[in-house]
């Protein structure tokens, strides 16, 4: 087993750490840095409650290794909310009544961040294609489409400054 | 859920990577996406000593157009497959297995190489490459070779011709002709799961609109990913009709060898072999026609 | 009596409160926790689904770097703990002593300095097994030479089956078969409920504080139920109640698989008394699907006595129950199998006869679960099916038959054929509103042109009642404990409320709903009221929140906790304002003399005349308690229409349209019951079309993880359709009954009925769930309709 040192940008904070090489990515989040908004439900690479942003890409946090984010920008669920203010994703989940037991949550906001990164105006399809790779048992998904729909139009209004997932936050 | 041991080294050039694949040898995997190797990891079903992470070397994921050939870089993500509008204007067969591949978020990180590289006959792209007639480098001490898709499969699952020294390094797929089209179709249980049965087709026609060039693959229905020769060959010299298509759809199916388990019986396999053939085909043949 | 609809209470789509922290990823789950000197336990587990254990060596695991202990079945048999007591009154093993009984059962608990060391030292363990026969099918393990599975309890039970239980009347039913058979009909249908597991999000887990200086255990446990836990710690352990806690954080779906306890909850409570240190164990998907309770697995058949106009008569069911290695499914103990006799329906039948025999088998243990109102799923899918069957013989329209045999709106309350006496429904209306919202005439005309083409579509319809609210103390209690339930409400002097229930959230939004139940009682915003649940030190005494019994129970108690703290502001009010209780009219929020609307006193200022100006003849402070026995249960109800169409060259199933039409009595918050609803469908669809559990012949599990348990995506879930119906319950204090469960109890049928309705004219009477396109192409196939 080796060990290594690694510097990751985290919502714009820099952390150090020596890790083991087997180490998952999710597990040092949450357990090492106490970042636990990133859950774990399953270990096949189904869930997609490990949802976070590496160098803008959603990423299944489970299936990295924490030395493969040496370097890189990562962005989690903590990082949405800037300056006390909530980002349109979280607002829209609150305001349609896209969240029951919340544990799916931060997975599907950060591949619904990134999502709209790609495409800023999805149709109902491109959303459902879009969250594919995150399974709810609570909502049956309707309301976590109103939720991005709403974050969308939300964000194309000229007074809002998008909270973009390539950065890590200022 | 929990990995057992293994040393981690990064590799910054393909040079590099190829001299820890010659120093470890079969004890070595290389890392590229890690979709398919870090579940294997996680549930002990794989143990290698060393892991060899190639995902900082520089300039090898790349998609660009020469005048005969796509050239797909090992680490051209399969998320890049499916946006890229080069792809969807030029190579849409490419685009319906790229997104066909797993979930949009693991497809954020899994490799085009990488899926061929593993040589699981439940992925997807090696059905397409066999239809296409798609080439792999491979880069070793010694230098470069490319080998036809139609070697690179080795007898049983996972293996590939690619020797313990040598890591793929770029696919190739020839640039379509005019009147050519394909297209490769999925049958899932449910979205980011394997294929119940794929099907890839590819023709090529002439100015008589016969069938000058013919390629079927299919996904999940053998130890190895299969080419439909006989199925290919039966279209070749031939206008393409509907009783073409279902000739040769029945060859397919014959050349398949699918097993019954959790994603249905071997003759239901069997059966849909025949039919995505058939729909593999009919828009094979709309998109060489230019209608799709 | 109605509620009225206030500005804040009972109606309003108001934005859930406990949002706030799950949006920002600061929930408290159980895996989020970590103490210091923490430990971390983790199970080694059976590859066999039966054998003998011939040695458990550990001496590998302790060397392994970080493994302070390995605790097997030897060491817990030593403190009594090698079995527990099951909710059924089975026992079940926690770790294994001599045999094992199914594929990853509990074998030994490691405990380790991390996650990962706990790990490595599980996969050092070395068992030496001796294989046994194994018995996967529970017809088999009911036949004379089939090995006995349980020699632990064989001088109560010497063969497999556990138990055979009926109800209903059987001479009378049998004369009213011998009567339809002379001339009327009878129908007969076979139906398997696929075993399934509720799989939520987050899995199962616990963390386990030990305080040797002041004896109290604490426990943070995802458990649905936390008093009755606690209760059964203390009985089970021999620990003193009083210190005991158990607190359920916030839990990311229940379900009803956290309802159990598990061996791994006990493990880790043994390593942390002995160890004195907390000892943390999460289990992963694949623990949680393999050996976490399941549900379903009933094989039924059931017949139809009916008049050859299609008036039913009498219904006959019997049931195989396959309850895997131990009886441990969690029901009311006076209800082997649940409420399955709710298994009339919405018909008015006139008698009734129900057998089930449940057996043991080499498989996890369970049966009630899922979202399942303790077997109403199965009960409410084998009647919408076979009156499918019945209408299909007659060559009537389902709907038809349907209206035709309601129970009719004036006879309720209603006493079934098998004794439940439904409080309210007004079927015929449900389902009127679901044909008209669908285009059933419509949608009808449709297949028949589809027909002549060739092209397959299919309508299916559910009408379900469903049986919730468990229970009348008198028949309902789990482990003895009585089913009520409570609320506690403290009023503060400057007007906030902070109210505590007996019942246990896993998403149903109970933080924000019994605010708004407090808020319309006391004509207070929601957001002055703020709901805890969940630490039993704090908490009032409750049974748990599954069967969709919390707006049921808990939510009457809360309502009737509200109108104490009323009733006694009122004492206040006369007081201060100086008249009789006789002479004050009530207005949300206030209190004013009647013909001078101008002298009143808010609640608010009642709240702070308790603390500063109390009537002499009072107690001071203005709080109240209400333990709330039901006088019955609850009876929501529904009609659900699904539109098929299917894909002729794979057997695809794709779902068109599905409305649901659901009456749960007074909505509390539409916005909350139409969320249940989503996701109740969701899992409704789930098995009718996805997932399932199943063993090989060596009884290895097949669905033992999301590779292969099937959980529906965005891509497979439909754009779900909801429309309501409101029949208050006359015995409830706000009219409430529940809805959490309605749509796992209607839909898989109303799937189901659509695909068999889609290929019903080629002779098709049933097709088991789940609905593969397979199963469905086969019989394209042997029907010559198999196409490209």
């Amino acid at each position: 087993m080796s060990k290594h040192h690694i510097s990751v940008t985290i919502n714009g904070t820099v952390y150090e750490s020596d890790v083991d090489s087997r180490t998952l990515l999710v597990h040092w989040i949450r357990d090492d840095l106490r970042l636990t908004g990133t859950h774990i439900g399953c270990d096949t690479t189904s869930c997609g409650a490990c949802t976070i942003i590496v160098d803008g890409k959603a990423t299944k946090s489970c299936t990295m290794f924490a030395v493969q984010a040496d370097g890189r920008q990562i962005m989690t669920v903590e990082g949405l909310e800037q300056n006390d203010k909530l980002h349109p994703l979280q607002e829209g989940f609150h305001e349609e009544h896209a969240l029951q037991c919340g544990f799916c949550t931060p997975g599907m906001m950060m591949t619904s961040l990134a999502l709209l990164q790609s495409n800023p105006n999805p149709t109902e399809e491109e959303i459902r294609v879009g969250i594919s790779g995150n399974l709810c048992r609570c909502t049956g998904y309707v309301n976590i489409v109103k939720a991005v729909q709403f974050a969308a139009n939300k964000l194309q209004t000229p007074a809002e400054v998008p909270v973009t997932a390539g950065q890590g936050g200022e | 859920m929990i990995p057992g041991s293994f040393d981690y080294v990064t590799a910054n050039s393909v040079a590099e990577a190829v001299a820890l694949l010659e120093q470890h040898g079969d004890e070595a995997k290389i890392l590229a996406g890690g979709q398919s190797l870090i579940s294997l990891l996680r549930f002990r079903l794989a143990g290698p000593s060393v892991l060899i992470d190639i995902n900082r070397i520089p300039d090898l994921d790349y998609l660009y157009e020469s005048s005969s050939m796509l050239h797909i870089g090992a680490l051209t993500r399969e998320a890049e497959l499916d946006s890229a509008a080069l792809i969807k204007a030029r190579y849409p067969i490419l685009h319906d297995t790229a997104r066909m591949v797993a979930d949009p978020v693991v497809r954020n990180w899994a490799t085009v190489g990488g899926n061929i590289a593993h040589a699981d006959p439940a992925n997807d792209h090696p059905a397409t490459m066999l239809a296409v007639g798609a080439q792999v480098v491979a880069r070793g001490p010694g230098g470069e070779r490319v080998i036809p898709i139609d070697e690179f499969f080795a007898d049983s699952s996972f293996e590939t011709t690619l020797r313990p020294n040598e890591m793929l390094v770029e696919i190739r797929v020839p640039a379509p002709e005019m009147h050519s089209g394909g297209a490769y179709f999925k049958l899932e249980r449910k979205v980011g799961d394997y294929a119940i049965v794929g099907a890839a087709a590819y023709i090529g026609l002439d100015a008589d609109d016969r069938v000058n060039y013919a390629g079927i693959g299919l996904t999940n229905v053998g130890s190895t990913p299969i080419k439909a020769r006989d199925a290919a060959q039966s279209l070749i010299g031939n206008v393409l009709d509907d009783a073409g298509i279902h000739h040769a759809a029945a060859l397919a199916a014959a050349a398949s060898h699918p097993t019954s388990d959790t994603r249905g019986p071997a003759e239901y396999k069997r059966a849909m072999v025949r039919t995505l053939t058939v729909r593999a085909l009919r828009k094979a043949l709309a998109r060489a026609h230019g209608e799709v | 009596m109605a509620a009225e609809v206030q500005h804040h209470g009972l109606g309003e789509a108001y934005k859930r409160k406990e949002d706030a922290r799950f949006i920002r990823g600061q929930g408290h789950y159980v895996d989020d926790l970590n103490l210091p000197g923490m430990l971390y336990g983790d199970i080694v587990r059976s590859p066999y689904a039966h054998a003998l254990i011939k040695n458990v060596d550990i001496s590998e695991a302790l060397k392994v770097p970080g493994v302070l202990a390995v605790i097997t079945g030897k060491d817990l048999d030593a403190a009594g703990l090698a079995w527990m007591p099951t909710l059924s009154a089975d026992t079940e093993a926690v770790l294994a002593l001599d045999r094992v009984h199914y594929v990853m059962q509990e074998v030994a608990f490691v405990v380790a300095t991390s996650r990962y060391a706990a790990a490595d030292g599980a996969a050092a363990v070395d068992v030496d097994y001796e294989p046994l026969p194994v018995v996967v099918d529970p017809h088999k393990a009911l036949l004379p030479d089939a090995p006995l599975l349980r020699p632990d309890k064989k001088d109560r039970q010497p063969t497999n089956q556990i138990y055979h239980w009926e109800t209903g009347d059987k001479a009378d039913t049998e004369a009213m078969f011998a009567e339809a058979e002379a001339n009327g009909i009878v129908v007969k249908q076979d139906v398997y409920v696929p075993r399934i597991h509720p799989a939520p999000i987050e899995t199962c887990g616990c963390v386990a504080q030990f305080d040797k200086a002041t004896g109290k255990l604490t426990v943070w446990m995802t458990s649905q139920a936390p008093h009755a836990h606690r209760t059964l710690f203390a009985i089970v352990a021999g620990l003193p109640e009083h210190r005991i806690r158990i607190i359920s954080p916030d839990i990311g779906g229940g379900f009803g698989n956290k309802v159990p306890i598990y061996p791994g909850y006990v493990c880790a409570v043994v390593a942390t008394i002995t160890t004195g240190k907390p000892v943390k164990w999460i289990e992963d998907r694949t623990e949680n699907l393999s050996s976490t309770g399941f549900g379903r697995d009933y094989h039924i058949h059931a017949e139809i006595a009916a008049d050859k106009d299609g008036t039913v008569r009498a219904l006959k069911v019997h049931t195989l129950a396959d309850h895997g290695a131990f009886d441990a499914a969690a029901q009311p103990t006076k209800f082997p199998a649940g409420l399955f006799h709710i298994c009339t329906g919405s018909y008015d039948f006139q008698k009734a006869f129900v057998e089930v025999d449940a057996v043991h088998t080499n498989k996890a243990p369970g049966g009630i679960a899922y979202r399942c109102s303790f077997r109403v799923t199965e009960a409410s899918y084998l009647i919408e099916r076979i009156m499918d069957t019945l209408a299909h013989d007659l060559g009537k329209d389902p709907a038809e038959l349907r209206m035709q045999n309601f129970i009719k709106p004036e006879a309720f309350p209603y006493r079934s054929a098998l004794n439940w006496t439904y409080d309210s429904g007004n079927y015929e209306a449900a389902l009127k509103v679901a044909m008209k919202g669908i285009g059933y005439d419509e949608l009808r005309r449709e297949q028949i042109e589809k027909r002549a083409r060739g092209e397959l579509m299919g309508i299916g319809i559910s009408s379900f009642t469903e049986i919730v609210g468990a229970g009348p103390g008198k028949h309902f209690d789990i482990a003895g404990i009585q089913m009520f339930d409570s609320c506690e409400i403290r009023v503060h002097p400057t007007g906030k409320a902070l109210a505590r229930i007996g019942v246990q959230t896993q998403g149903q939004g109970h933080e924000t709903t019994f605010a708004q139940i407090i808020a319309a009682e006391l004509g207070m915003s929601p957001d002055d009221i703020d709901v805890e649940h969940g630490d039993t030190d704090t908490a009032p005494y409750g049974l748990g929140t599954y069967a969709s019994r919390s707006t049921p129970v808990a939510g009457a108690a809360t309502a009737l906790a509200a109108r104490k703290v009323r009733d006694k502001a009122k004492k206040i009010a006369a007081y201060l304002l100086e008249v009789g209780e006789e002479d004050l009219e009530w207005e949300p929020g206030r209190f004013y003399v009647k013909g001078s609307p101008a002298k009143g006193k808010t609640i608010q200022e009642l709240a702070f005349a308790a603390y500063t100006n109390c009537p002499p003849y009072l107690e001071p402070g203005l709080e109240a308690v209400n333990y709330y026995d039901p006088p019955n249960l609850t009876y929501p109800f529904g009609s659900y229409i699904c539109v098929v169409d299917i894909d002729r060259g794979t057997g695809a199933v794709h779902i068109r349209r599905f409305l649901a039409v659901d009456d749960c009595g007074t909505i509390i918050n539409p916005m909350v019951v139409e969320g249940q609803i989503h996701g109740g469908l969701t899992q409704g669809l789930a098995p009718a079309m996805f997932e399932e559990i199943t063993y090989d012949e060596e009884g290895n599990i097949h669905g033992g993880n999301f590779q292969d348990y099937l959980i529906p995506t965005s891509m497979e879930t439909p754009h779900w359709e909801t429309d309501r119906t409101v029949t208050p319950s006359p015995h409830h204090p706000i009219g409430a009954k529940g809805v959490g469960e309605s749509p796992t109890v209607g839909a898989p049928q109303a799937i189901v009925n659509a695909v068999v309705d889609a290929l019903a004219h080629l002779g098709v009477r049933h097709i088991d769930m789940p609905i593969t396109p397979w199963k469905v192409w086969n019989i394209l196939k042997e029907k010559g309709l198999a196409a490209d």
